[in-house]
C-alpha cells in the first residue's frame, strides 16, 4: 500500500541492496576553528537492524548526523551508501538517496494540516497541475493506518500535542520509504504508550529492511530496541558491540571513560554560611520541585542531559522566567524573583548558557559590552549621565585582569573569538561585585587556554566568598571544579555527590536513569 | 581580588580610527561637487557658494530633520515608527487650534484665544507623548511588531486630522506661536534636538539602552535593563518630536492642515538610514542621521537648482536610499570578515 502512493508522488522505492552494511562512515574527521569535532570515527550499520548511536553531549553525535545529512561536509573520510560513495549537499539530496532523518527538534509548519506536513515538496497534482487536496487526504490516511497512528490528516499541526506532533515527524520519515532512517532522541518529548508505539513501528521497519540508526541517551531504550550499538566520546569512535553483549555499566564506561587531561585546579577555600536556599521551585512542565542550598565560597556543579531543566531553574533563579511555585530565600531574606532587576538587587550575576543569543551585543564594541550591566544599578548620576571615566578605568582593570585579547576596546565584540566573548561576558558580570554567581556552561565552545583561564578564576572568586553556581555539560569540569553536585534528571533533582565521592560513572547513572 | 591572577596588559580604551560617520560625509562631499560641476558646466554659476540657496536647502530638511532624530533612536533600538507624519498632522491641527488669534472670528474655540504660546505647545507636545505611549505599550507590553503597532497609530491619526475640524485648514495663529516657524528657528529647534540627542544617545544610559536593546533584546534583559519601560520610553519621545515637527510647519505656515506631513515618516526614515542607522537595530548615530539629512537637502535644492523636473527627483532619491543601504551591507560584510 505504501508503495502504491510512493510511487504516485516520484519518490523512489527501497532499493534491494545485499552487502553487508548499507550506510558506511569510515575514518571522517571534522574540524571547527580551535575544536576536533569528529575525529577518525566509523559507524557501520546494516540493513533490518537498529543500530544505537550513544555519548555524552558534545560527543560528536550531532556533528556526523549533520555530516550523513549533508549539512557538512567532512574534512577527512568518506561515508558510503549501499557501497557507494554518497555525496550529498543538501537535506534533499540525502532523501533522495533514501536516507531519512527525524531530527531532536520537531521541524514542522504549525500553521498548514497534517497532510500537507507529510506530503510537502511531493504533494500529488491533479488538474492543469493543482494540488489534489483530497487524494492527500487518502495518502495521509493510508500511511496513518499502515503505522497505526490516529490523526485526522485535514488537522492543523499547531492545535496538536508535541507527542502528536513527534509521531507526524515519524510517519513523514516512514513516507520516505528510504533505507537508512535515522533518529535523533525521538522519544524526548513523547510518553510512555507513544514510545511502545514508535518501538512497534520501529520493529516493523526493521523487518521490512531498514537500516535505523537511533540516538538516544536512554539507557533502557536501547536494551529494548537496539541490535548493535556504537559509542563515540569527544569525537572519537570507542567501539561497536552488540547490545546482547554489554551491560549498562559497560556502556556508561565506554561513554566517560577518558582521563581528566584539562587541569581544574580548584583549590579548597573555607566554606561559609547559606546564602541562596531554594525551595520546591517548579515550573510546570519544564521542573519540578527543585530544592538545594548554596553557601559563600562554595562551588555547586550542576549536571545532567541538556533538556534536564538545568538551565531553567538558573532562568528561574535569575528572574529571567520565573518559576511558579516555591521559594527563595538569599541571605535569609525571602526574594520573589520576578525580573533579573530583582536578581541583580540582591547580588545575583547570570551567564547564559549562549553567548550569542543572550549574551554578547555582537555589533557593538567590547567597552559598551562589558559595561551594561554595572551602568544599569551604579556610575550614573542623576542626570543620567554614565561616569564614564570612571566606568572606562574599571572596565579596563577588568579585561586587564581577564586577559581579554583585543585590540582595543572599541573593537566590535563579534570580531572577538568565542573565548574572549566569554571573559567578556564574565567580566560584565564581575563588575557588578556579585555575591552569587550563576555559570552556565562557562566554558562551551572555547579553546583549551582560555578554559583553564576561565576555572583559574572561578576559583578565586569562590575564594574571596562568592557563591558559585555551575551548570556544565562537560563532566571533566563539573567533577574537578565543584565542591558539591547537583545532577538532574528530567527536570527533578536526582541526587546531590559530594566532591570526594563523585565519579563520571557515578554522575552518569544518576543523569541518565 | 589583585592578587588572585596575574594581570594581563592594560588596553587601550578607544584607537585613533575615524568614526564611521566620516564614509557619509564623503558621500555628502562627492553628491555637493557633482552639483558644483554640474552647476558650472549647464547654468555657469557655483551651486554651493551661495549663502542664500544653503540657507534654503537646510531649512526645507530641517522639519523632517527633528521627526529623523526621533525617528533615528527608534530604529538603534530595533524598531520602526511610521506613524511621525501623522502625528505632524495631527498635532498641527490640535496646537494649532489653541493658539488662534482672538481677531479671527472663525476660530475652533472662540472662547480660547490669545492664548500664551506656551499652552498650545505644551498640549501639542503632551498629544505626541501621549501618541508615543500607545505606540510603546502596544509593542512593549502587546508585543505587537512595531510596523504593525505604528502603522495602526499612523491610520488613526491621520483620521484624528481629518476628523478634528471635519477637513477644514485651521489658521491666524497668535505671533507668539508662529514664531517657532518664523526666519531660520526650524533650524535653531532643529540643531537643539540634534545637540541634545547627540549627547543623550553617546554619553547617557538612555543611549546606551538604546543601543543595547537594538543591539540584542534577550542579553540586553539578562543584564538587568527593564526593556518594556526602555521601549516605551523611546517611542514616546519619538512621537514627541514629530509633534514637535508639526508645530513647527504649522508656525511656519501660520496654517494647519489635516494632510500635513504626509509621508513624512519614509523621509525621516530615509535620512536614517542613508545616515548610516542600520534596520537591524543597535547601529548608528545622531550624526550620521544629520549627514543624511543634508544629503536629502543637497539633492533636492541640486534638482531644483538645475531646474530638473521634480520626478526626477523623487526617483533619483529612491536610487540613493537604497544604495547607502546596499553600500553599508557591503561595508558591515567587509567589517566582520577582516579579522
Amino acid at each position: 500500500m505504501l508503495d502504491a502512493t510512493l510511487s504516485t508522488t516520484g519518490a523512489q522505492g527501497r532499493r534491494h541492496y545485499d552487502g553487508e552494511f548499507i550506510l558506511e562512515v569510515d575514518g571522517v574527521r571534522k574540524e571547527f576553528p580551535g575544536v576536533v569535532a569528529l575525529d577518525n570515527v566509523q559507524l557501520k550499520i546494516r540493513p533490518g537492524s537498529v543500530h544505537a548511536l550513544m555519548g555524552e553531549n558534545g560527543a560528536g553525535k550531532s556533528t556526523l548526523m549533520k555530516i550523513i545529512a549533508g549539512v557538512y561536509n567532512p574534512d577527512r573520510g568518506e561515508v558510503r551508501f549501499a557501497g557507494e560513495k554518497l555525496v550529498i549537499r543538501t537535506p534533499i539530496d540525502a532523501l533522495n538517496c533514501g536516507i531519512a532523518m527525524i531530527h531532536q527538534e520537531l521541524n514542522l509548519m504549525n500553521t498548514m494540516t497534517v497532510a500537507e506536513n507529510v506530503w510537502i515538496r511531493r504533494e500529488p497534482k491533479g488538474a492543469f497541475g493543482l494540488i489534489d487536496h483530497a487524494r492527500m487526504g487518502t495518502m495521509t490516511a493510508e500511511l496513518f493506518a499502515s503505522l497505526n497512528i490516529h490523526l485526522d490528516p485535514l488537522a492543523i499541526v499547531g492545535d496538536l500535542t508535541v507527542a502528536q506532533k513527534q509521531m507526524i515527524e515519524i510517519a513523514k520519515a516512514v513516507s520516505y520509504n528510504s533505507d537508512v532512517l535515522i533518529m535523533d532522541e525521538p522519544t524526548s518529548a513523547i510518553t510512555e504508550t507513544e514510545v511502545e508505539h514508535l518501538f512497534a513501528i520501529i520493529r516493523d521497519l526493521r523487518a521490512r529492511g531498514v537500516g535505523i540508526v537511533y540516538i538516544t541517551h536512554k539507557m533502557n531504550e536501547i536494551f529494548e530496541i537496539a541490535d548493535e550499538l556504537t559509542v563515540f566520546r569527544d569525537g572519537k569512535y570507542i567501539s561497536t558491540v552488540p547490545a546482547s553483549e554489554v551491560t549498562r555499566d559497560d556502556i556508561i564506561r565506554m561513554m566517560v571513560g577518558r582521563e581528566i587531561t584539562e587541569m581544574f585546579p580548584k583549590v579548597d577555600c573555607p566554606i561559609g554560611d547559606v546564602i541562596l536556599d531554594v525551595q520546591n521551585l517548579s515550573l510546570p512542565g519544564v521542573f519540578d520541585n527543585i530544592s538545594f542550598k548554596l553557601r559563600k565560597g562554595e562551588i555547586l556543579g550542576v549536571a545532567g542531559l541538556v533538556g534536564s531543566g538545568r538551565s531553567n531553574v538558573a532562568e528561574a533563579l535569575f528572574g529571567v522566567h520565573p518559576a511558579e511555585t516555591g521559594d527563595i530565600w538569599i541571605d535569609g531574606e525571602h526574594v520573589v524573583m520576578t525580573s533579573p532587576q530583582v536578581a541583580m538587587d540582591h547580588g545575583l550575576a547570570f551567564l547564559t548558557e549562549d553567548r550569542k543569543e543572550t549574551g554578547c551585543f555582537l555589533v557593538l564594541d567590547c567597552l559598551e559590552n562589558m559595561q551594561m550591566a554595572l551602568i544599569t544599578r551604579d556610575k550614573v548620576n542623576g542626570a543620567g549621565f554614565v561616569q564614564q571615566a570612571e566606568v572606562t578605568r574599571l572596565v579596563q582593570e577588568y579585561s586587564a585582569k581577564l586577559r581579554v585579547k583585543t585590540p582595543n576596546l572599541a573593537e566590535r565584540v563579534e570580531n572577538l573569538s568565542g573565548g574572549n566573548q566569554q571573559k567578556l561576558l564574565i567580566a560584565r558580570w564581575l563588575l557588578t561585585n556579585p555575591r552569587i554567581l550563576i555559570l552556565d556552561e562557562p566554558t562551551r565552545g572555547i579553546d583549551v587556554g582560555a578554559k583553564s583561564e576561565i576555572h583559574r578564576l572561578i576559583t578565586a572568586l569562590a575564594g574571596q566568598g562568592v557563591a558559585v553556581l555551575m551548570i556544565s555539560s562537560e563532566l571533566p569540569e563539573v567533577l574537578g571544579m565543584s565542591d558539591r553536585i547537583m545532577v538532574m534528571h528530567e527536570g527533578r533533582v536526582s541526587g546531590f555527590l559530594d566532591r570526594a565521592e563523585a565519579t563520571q560513572v557515578r554522575v552518569m547513572e544518576l543523569a541518565a536513569k | 581580588m589583585q592578587d588572585t591572577y596575574t594581570t594581563g596588559a592594560e588596553i587601550k580604551a578607544a584607537p585613533r580610527r575615524l568614526p564611521p560617520e566620516v564614509n557619509i560625509l564623503f558621500v555628502l562631499v562627492g553628491i555637493a561637487l557633482v552639483f558644483e560641476i554640474l552647476g558650472w558646466i549647464f547654468q555657469g554659476q557655483s551651486f554651493l557658494m551661495s549663502i542664500d540657496r544653503l540657507k534654503i536647502m537646510i531649512l526645507q530638511v530641517s522639519v523632517i530633520g527633528i521627526i529623523s532624530v526621533g525617528v533615528t533612536q527608534v530604529i538603534i533600538a530595533g524598531g520602526i515608527d511610521l506613524s511621525s507624519g501623522s502625528v505632524v498632522g495631527a498635532v498641527a491641527m490640535f496646537a494649532m487650534s489653541f493658539a488662534q488669534v482672538s481677531t479671527y472670528a472663525r476660530a475652533v474655540y472662540p472662547d480660547l484665544t490669545d492664548l500664551p504660546a506656551i499652552v498650545p505647545i505644551a498640549l501639542g507636545l503632551m498629544a505626541g507623548a501621549l501618541v508615543g505611549l500607545i505606540n510603546g505599550a502596544l509593542i512593549a507590553y502587546a508585543k505587537i511588531p512595531p510596523f504593525i503597532a505604528t502603522l495602526g497609530t499612523m491610520v488613526t491619526a491621520r483620521g484624528f486630522a481629518k476628523w478634528y475640524t471635519k477637513g477644514q485648514p485651521i489658521s491666524f495663529p497668535t505671533d507668539d506661536f508662529a514664531f517657532i516657524g518664523k526666519g531660520m528657528m526650524p533650524v535653531a529647534i532643529f540643531l537643539a534636538v540634534a545637540a541634545i540627542f547627540h549627547v543623550a544617545m553617546k554619553y547617557t544610559r538612555y543611549g546606551k539602552f538604546t543601543y543595547a536593546i537594538g543591539a540584542n533584546q534577550q542579553a540586553a534583559r539578562v543584564s538587568g535593563i527593564n526593556v518594556e519601560h526602555h521601549l516605551i520610553k523611546v517611542y514616546v519621545v519619538a512621537a514627541t518630536l514629530a509633534a514637535l515637527a508639526g508645530m513647527v510647519v504649522a508656525a511656519r505656515g501660520q496654517t494647519a492642515q489635516a494632510g500635513m506631513g504626509l509621508a513624512y515618516e519614509l523621509d525621516a526614515i530615509a535620512m536614517a538610514v542613508i545616515g548610516g542607522v542600520s534596520l537591524t537595530g543597535g547601529r548608528g548615530s545622531i550624526l550620521g542621521t544629520m549627514i543624511g539629512m543634508v544629503i536629502f537637502g543637497v539633492i533636492i535644492s541640486g534638482f531644483t537648482f538645475l531646474r530638473l523636473d521634480a520626478y526626477y527627483q523623487e526617483m533619483i532619491k529612491g536610487v540613493i536610499i537604497v544604495a547607502a543601504v546596499v553600500a553599508d551591507v557591503y561595508r558591515q560584510k567587509k567589517r566582520t570578515k577582516k579579522s
